[in-house]
């Protein structure tokens, strides 16, 4: 009895001990990235003979500083937050999806569709079918890669990039024909249906709640299923999955279906949540900043959510900075290239170094 | 004149552990010393505090008299230190000449200067008795010719002091031999060789000296004139080691594999193995043994769901398995102790406890349908660890902080947890200290027990005398014969190996 009692508290001791994977030193990577870039952007401001203190002040006071603010900001993060996710579930399988934006765009169009397209059904039936299909495309596209990775071993990095301009193209080509806003010249989609808009709390977007319940989902998935468990042995060692009985390549075109769905949902929620239409030029670049996001993260779904605020709430008091101390808006594409770089460096090379790593001291006996 | 390499009292600690605790040592030119250790004894921080890679807490390296400066490998390298890893580092599409003179070429203008490698090679190779054909490519060399390579790579550099790592892990026993009066002839020649090895014999056969860490601490110092193999493992394991398996006579039952007219083609598509017909019984070990590369490593593949199958089949208990389909296999009845435990058997970068459930994660107890139990996979792993005796501070630290014997122990534990009716071991003890190999061998003997049908192959041809109840020989992708291990003769299995017939 007391036996079984020892071992219960062994048990939790060491798998306590293991659960503090949150070790500082890893954290302290993004944090410092972002903090030095905003002071080599700091730099850049004062050569052009401006405040950066001023233009820091104001970005996030716009940002962070209200409700109305903080409810812009979170509107602005939900896409990222999902993008940034989907890239991360893929980096997770091993596979480096660059392809979030087609993917996002693909549902960003889709629920564009569906917005319109089912007039007349109640809210709570109108979105979630909104949803669903914005995902299903996203999907579709990222699915198109996984199978050539799969079937074919095609580098996803090619076939992601390669289908991101398709797909842009087939876009514009629909929103400017077949879909486009009847007696309009502009390209771009109607005006989706109010059924079909996402609801808003008191300055505070439903998507963004929707993306942290889908990140904290995504999360336990990785970490405590059987699923996430087949993604991330893949990921981590493809032989020993194969070997160990996981469906390889089953588990390389499902890791990329729910990264493309994930993209497409953050397109989808674009569309619903923000711009209620889809034009070629709302969605720039959101997939993109998925990359940084992810990384800026760590790869970890939770991670994700702070640098996708950040992102988002630079985005959303970039326009306020201009206006209070002259700073051009890009300034926050800036500090977003800088953070990227400097995130980088020390993460690739340890995500992707795996057990291959054949440095000069590997094999020296023990 | 002073010693080549002089390490005197370096202490290095890492969190948790000492990893070398005051340490000297000395290597003199024209000598041999054999460095002995388990894995894990610290020979791997030793070596790269020579070289310059890390700091050591306290004390100092002295390379021909003069200190090192850390971080200053490249010094290290030009005063003359070189090395021959484990792992071959060598371009396996290049030829032997392209390979060795890699780094630093001869030139003719802009180009490089091929007559004069080739001429360099060859007064190379013909200077230290290294014959070598310069325009051989790499990949279709034999191991023990590629071994040579990088020793001609090294000597080329003008080395004063060679370091080999394991140098007869891969090879066959009579590249072994060649290997050893190279070593002496290289030592006879002034050159000091520092050479870590597992295998006591080796040692004995050609060390002038031996020095023997243990937990991070020189334990000992002594030549092959005063002690004797077991004296040595006691050295390094601190306390005696039996050497000699102890077993029973085996209780043979019915035939549980079955292996017919089995073809394999290799990695380049060339036929590997070439009709294999092998019955295994109840309650027995069958060793394979053979030359490397004779088609051992694709006939335990195929047998296991991870090569394609050319021809014939493989049954178990009568019924087929589905080819190339390891998992499908697994559950007909055959665990698997893989020869790559890097590649195949762990992933890495996860914990010890997810590596030791890597083929059953998803049945219970350590799944409840979609959902985990992480519960269940920590007090597996918890009691496994203490059960298989694998050295680590926590069930929860990564495979990778672990050393070559403990992995693979994570790997035997795992494969062996089942008690499936068949047990395929590949080289499970390549590259492993000796008392993880005691340990070892006494779980398949403990398999074989139990009933299980034990399929060994290893490329130690001790190891297969000392635990098989019937030995095959394989040659050329056949099996030559198959003898009765109280029947079986050294000699006689050695000139089969070879493709010798009588």
């Amino acid at each position: 009895m007391s036996e079984t009692n020892v071992d219960k508290k062994v048990v939790k001791n060491q798998s306590e001990e293991s659960r503090k994977k949150f070790d500082v030193g890893s954290w302290l990577i993004p944090i410092v990235a972002v903090l030095v870039a905003m002071l080599l952007a700091a730099i850049l401001i004062k050569l052009q003979g401006l405040n950066p203190i001023t233009a820091y002040k104001s970005l996030f006071k716009t940002a962070f500083g209200s409700i109305e603010g903080l409810g812009v900001t979170l509107g602005k993060s939900t896409p990222l937050v999902l993008s940034g996710l989907a890239v991360a579930v893929g980096l997770r399988a091993g596979l480096f999806n660059i392809g979030a934006q087609g993917q996002l765009l693909s549902g960003a169009l889709a629920a564009a569709w569906a917005g319109v397209t089912f007039d007349g059904l109640p809210g709570y039936i109108h979105i979630p079918i909104a949803l669903v299909i914005g995902a299903f495309f996203g999907s579709v596209v990222a699915g198109i890669s996984g199978f050539l990775k799969a079937y074919r071993g095609v580098h996803e990095v090619i076939t992601t990039i390669m289908l991101n301009s398709i797909v842009m193209a087939v876009a514009d080509y629909l929103a400017s024909g077949k879909l486009r806003e009847p007696d309009q010249f502009l390209t771009r989609t109607s005006e989706i249906a109010e059924s079909a808009k996402l609801p808003i709390y008191g300055n505070l977007p439903s998507g963004f709640f929707m993306a942290v319940v889908l990140a904290i989902s995504i999360w336990w998935i990785l970490g405590r299923t059987t699923s996430g468990f087949r993604i991330e042995t893949v990921g981590r060692n493809r032989h020993a999955a194969w070997y160990a009985g996981i469906p390889v390549k089953r588990t390389v075109i499902s890791a990329m279906l729910i990264s493309g769905s994930i993209a497409g949902l953050g397109g989808a929620v674009e569309t619903l949540g923000i711009t209620y239409r889809y034009a070629p030029a709302f969605n720039l670049g959101l997939g993109f900043d998925g990359i940084t996001i992810a990384l800026l993260g760590r790869v970890h779904p939770i991670g994700i959510i702070p640098g996708a605020v950040l992102i988002g709430g630079m985005r959303a008091g970039a326009a306020n900075m201009q206006f209070d101390s002259g700073v051009a808006p890009e300034l926050v594409d800036l500090l977003m290239a800088l953070i990227l770089l400097l995130v980088t460096a020390p993460l690739i090379t340890r995500f992707f170094k795996n057990s291959s790593n054949k440095s000069m001291t590997s094999g020296w006996g023990n | 004149m002073s010693a080549l390499l002089e390490v005197t009292g370096v202490t290095k600690r890492y969190p948790g552990v000492v990893a070398n605790d005051n340490v000297s040592l000395t290597v003199n030119a024209g000598e041999v010393v054999a460095l002995l250790g388990e894995n894990g004894a610290g020979k791997s921080t030793l070596l790269k505090a020579v070289f310059g890679l890390i700091k050591p807490d306290s004390g100092e390296i002295k390379i021909g008299g003069t200190p090192i400066v850390f971080g200053d490998t490249a010094g290290v390298i030009s005063r003359g230190v070189g090395m021959v890893h484990q792992h071959f580092q060598l371009v396996p599409v290049m030829t032997v000449a392209e390979n060795i003179i890699l780094g630093d070429e001869p030139k003719r203008g802009i180009f490089i200067n091929k007559k004069a490698a080739h001429d360099e090679i060859l007064a190379l190779s013909k200077r230290y008795g290294l014959e070598v054909d310069p325009e051989a490519v790499i990949e279709d060399l034999p191991v023990g010719m590629q071994q040579r390579v990088e020793i001609l790579k090294a000597l080329r550099k003008d080395v004063k002091l060679l370091i080999l790592d394991e140098p007869t892990a891969v090879l066959t026993p009579q590249e072994i031999d060649e290997l050893l009066s190279v070593i002496r002839k290289l030592a006879d020649s002034g050159v000091g060789i520092v050479l870590i090895t597992h295998k006591l014999h080796e040692v004995m056969a050609v060390a002038d000296r031996v020095v023997v860490l243990r937990g991070g601490k020189l334990v000992g110092a002594t030549s092959p004139k005063e002690t004797d193999e077991a004296g040595l493992a006691q050295m390094m394991v601190g306390r005696s080691v039996v050497l000699q398996v102890n077993r029973t006579e085996a209780k043979r039952g019915a035939v549980v594999l079955e292996v017919k007219g089995l073809q394999v083609r290799d990695d380049r598509k060339i036929l590997s193995v070439k009709g294999v017909d092998l019955s295994l019984h109840k309650g027995e070990i069958l060793g394979v043994a053979g030359v490397e590369g004779n088609g051992q490593r694709e006939f335990v593949e195929a047998i296991c769901g991870m090569r394609h199958r050319e021809a014939g089949e493989v049954l178990i208990n009568g019924v087929a398995t589905k080819d190339m389909h390891p998992h499908a296999v697994h559950e007909a009845g055959i665990s698997h102790i893989p020869e790559d435990r890097e590649k195949h058997g762990l992933v890495s970068n996860y914990s010890i406890a997810d590596n030791l459930v890597l083929n059953q994660f998803d049945q219970t107890p350590f799944a409840k349908g979609w959902v985990r139990n992480l519960a269940e996979v920590a007090k597996n792993a918890i009691s496994t660890v203490e059960k298989f005796d694998i050295r680590t501070p926590s069930a929860f630290n990564s495979a990778s902080s672990l050393s070559g014997g403990n992995k693979q122990k994570v790997v035997v534990a795992r494969e062996l947890s089942e008690e499936l009716p068949v047990l395929v071991a590949a080289q499970p003890t390549r590259g492993v200290d000796v008392g993880s190999i005691e340990f070892i061998h006494n779980q398949l003997i403990s398999a074989r027990d139990r009933g299980a049908a034990v399929l060994l192959v290893s490329a130690e041809l001790d190891e297969i005398l000392s635990l098989s109840d019937r030995i095959a020989v394989m040659s050329d992708g056949k099996i030559v014969a198959i003898v009765e291990s109280k029947d079986a003769d050294r000699n006689y299995i050695g000139r089969l190996m070879a493709g010798l017939k009588e």
